[in-house]
């Protein structure tokens, strides 16, 4: 992979991300359980989002073919799509939505403030703007965690279930390839072997603090992040996010 | 009525007649109270019940500017939402049982929220109409005669307005763009427009609430008012958009300076109202879904803040031992 290919790539793994989670928070929009949290779910969506517009943009000028946020977003299928597996996963309630969310953001943060000394300008400048963001979504996933862990025996219950369920897809964030050593290397891209004792620090201080069990470290699962096999809920996403654009194709809304 | 009741009766009265507003810590007439907390809380039910035919359409939205900007404004009617409740909660109500007799059904909203949103372009009528109707009736209740009600409505107006603008600019994209948008947005203009008449409710003659509301200043302009000047303003905008209006009696009268238009269909107005429209149903269960199956994190936020307290005054305790 040429530098240049691995420097799009990687982009697109962080617009990616942005937009497929905010995408699924966004699915709480009207539906949350309590009127606030709504609201603050929907903030988190919205920051999301607005990051995958001005990392794919970025990302579109680097890859050089014309192409900007909503073709890269709107036409790109499944095998296209650059995310982690943890970020297409459904809703299912509120506590997967929470135990997601907490797992990504504590990565998320540790990965965007290495990215703030980046040597990609834009990406830098990009990184120094949604740090307070995510620093805000760490906190309140992080809180929620704690607040549902340590709660009643059924909200526990709910967690570590969503828990153990989603733990397998953490693998894959802090697992470095090809893309992220080439990116590594060009003093693009962040360090994953230093970000991982972070991370592993960051999720057993709040899981202890929540009174979680922290699963094994078995399995996981991976395929995201290169595109070579995403989970079959990716291409639902899709299918409703792109409805328009692909049953209207050229046109501006 | 005894003498004394008659005179504070009297005396708010005067109170309203020379324009002061009215404040939670004031006397006030029961029936004056409780007209407000079903008002307050219906326009609170409204904006929450209202995010769920808008909220159709965020994971569809076309472009990534346009998902923003319609997250942005569900969000808004939530805070809304909020913002009223809490104003209904000034005047001694609790958001909980507010929340209950929306549930079981005896509490109402509007009525336009019982429709569906089916294409894109309804996301722009709505903004338009929907929020552009709301502003008719929103504006005048920044003058109402309750401080808390009058003052959150500045706020949301100010929202609202931003909102209507938006809509209109979706249908503006749309009108501009291939026939089939243009075909998309004449569609949604065929299927909001009556119901948006309808917001203003029942013709002035059938409403009960309007003259001791239009005494007390709690209202200062009856629903006919409000709905010809909603039709005024609205068709020279689909006429600037190159849409048609769905009415053949409509028609400029040179005479009054106001627009004629057609004949409601009042029968399906109080159809929707009781519950027979086409989405009544699902909104509901919509609403009443996302409660209960928000109770276990409500209660253990609760029994969470609980032992926190408890862990702290332990806490307190040991340290001042210690000392
Ligand atoms: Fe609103
Ligand atoms: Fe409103
Ligand atoms: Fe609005």
């Amino acid at each position: 992979m040429s530098p240049h290919q691995a420097h799009f790539e990687y982009l697109l793994r962080l617009g990616d991300n942005a937009l497929i989670l905010g995408h699924r928070l966004s699915e709480w929009c009207g539906h949350g359980p309590i009127l606030e949290q709504d609201i603050a779910m929907t903030n988190i969506a919205l920051d999301q989002v607005g990051q995958a517009r001005s990392i794919l943009a970025h990302a579109g000028k680097v890859e050089g073919k014309g192409r900007d946020e909503d073709k890269l977003a709107y036409l790109r299928d499944v095998g296209e799509y650059r995310n982690v597996l943890l970020v297409e996963q459904p809703n299912e309630d509120f506590a997967f939505t929470i135990v997601r969310q907490f797992l990504f953001d504590a990565f998320n943060f540790h990965l965007h403030e290495a990215l703030r000394s980046s040597k990609d300008e834009q990406l830098r400048a990009i990184a120094e703007k949604s740090i307070k963001e995510i620093a805000y979504h760490l906190r309140y996933s992080s809180e929620w965690v704690i607040r549902l862990g340590d709660g009643t025996e059924e909200s526990h219950r709910k967690m570590q279930h969503a828990l153990n369920s989603l733990w397998m897809y953490t693998g894959e964030l802090t697992t470095p390839d090809e893309v992220d050593e080439l990116m590594l290397e060009a003093g693009i891209g962040a360090s994953l072997g230093r970000i991982k004792p972070l991370y592993d620090e960051k999720v057993s201080a709040i899981l202890q603090e929540a009174t979680l069990g922290q699963p094994e470290s078995g399995y996981m699962q991976s395929g995201g992040k290169n595109g070579k096999m995403h989970t079959e809920h990716l291409g639902y996403i899709l299918a409703e996010m792109q409805f328009i654009q692909r049953a209207y194709p050229g046109m501006e809304w | 009525m005894d003498p004394k009741q008659k005179a504070l009766l009297e005396q708010f009265q005067a109170r309203i007649d020379a324009e002061e507003k009215i404040e939670p810590k004031d006397w006030m007439p029961d029936e004056y109270r409780k007209t407000l907390i079903r008002q307050i809380s219906q326009h609170a039910h409204s904006e929450v019940v209202g995010m769920l035919p808008e909220g159709n359409w965020i994971s569809r939205a076309p472009s990534l500017r346009r998902k923003v900007a319609l997250l942005a404004k569900v969000q808004d009617e939530a805070g809304h939402g909020l913002y009223l409740y809490g104003a209904a909660e000034t005047l001694g109500a609790d958001r909980e049982d507010l929340i209950d007799e929306l549930h079981e059904g005896k509490a109402k909203y509007s009525s336009i929220f019982n429709y569906p949103t089916l294409s894109w372009a309804d996301i722009g009528a709505i903004g338009w109409l929907v929020d552009g109707a709301a502003i008719m009736n929103q504006v005048m209740l920044t003058r109402t005669s309750y401080g808390p009600y009058a003052r959150a409505m500045v706020r949301i107006c100010k929202e609202e307005s931003f909102h209507q603008r938006q809509g209109y600019e979706i249908l503006l994209a749309l009108c501009r763009g291939a026939e089939a948008q243009k075909q998309m947005a004449q569609d949604a203009l065929n299927r909001w427009w009556w119901p948006s008449l309808m917001m203003f409710g029942p013709s002035d003659k059938d409403s009960k609430h309007t003259a001791q509301s239009m005494r007390w200043k709690i209202k200062r302009k009856t629903n006919d008012e409000l709905r010809q000047q909603f039709v005024d303003v609205t068709v020279p905008q689909a006429d600037f958009l190159g849409i048609e209006v769905p009415d053949p009696a409509l028609k400029w009268n040179e005479e009054s300076g106001h627009y004629d238009f057609g004949e409601i269909n009042w029968d399906e107005f109080w159809q929707v109202v009781s519950g027979n429209g086409p989405c009544n149903r699902q909104r509901m269960e919509a609403r009443v879904k996302a409660h209960q199956e928000g109770a276990w994190v409500r209660e253990a936020a609760m029994a969470y803040a609980e032992k926190r307290s408890k862990r702290r005054e332990r806490e307190a305790k040991a340290a001042i031992q210690v000392a």
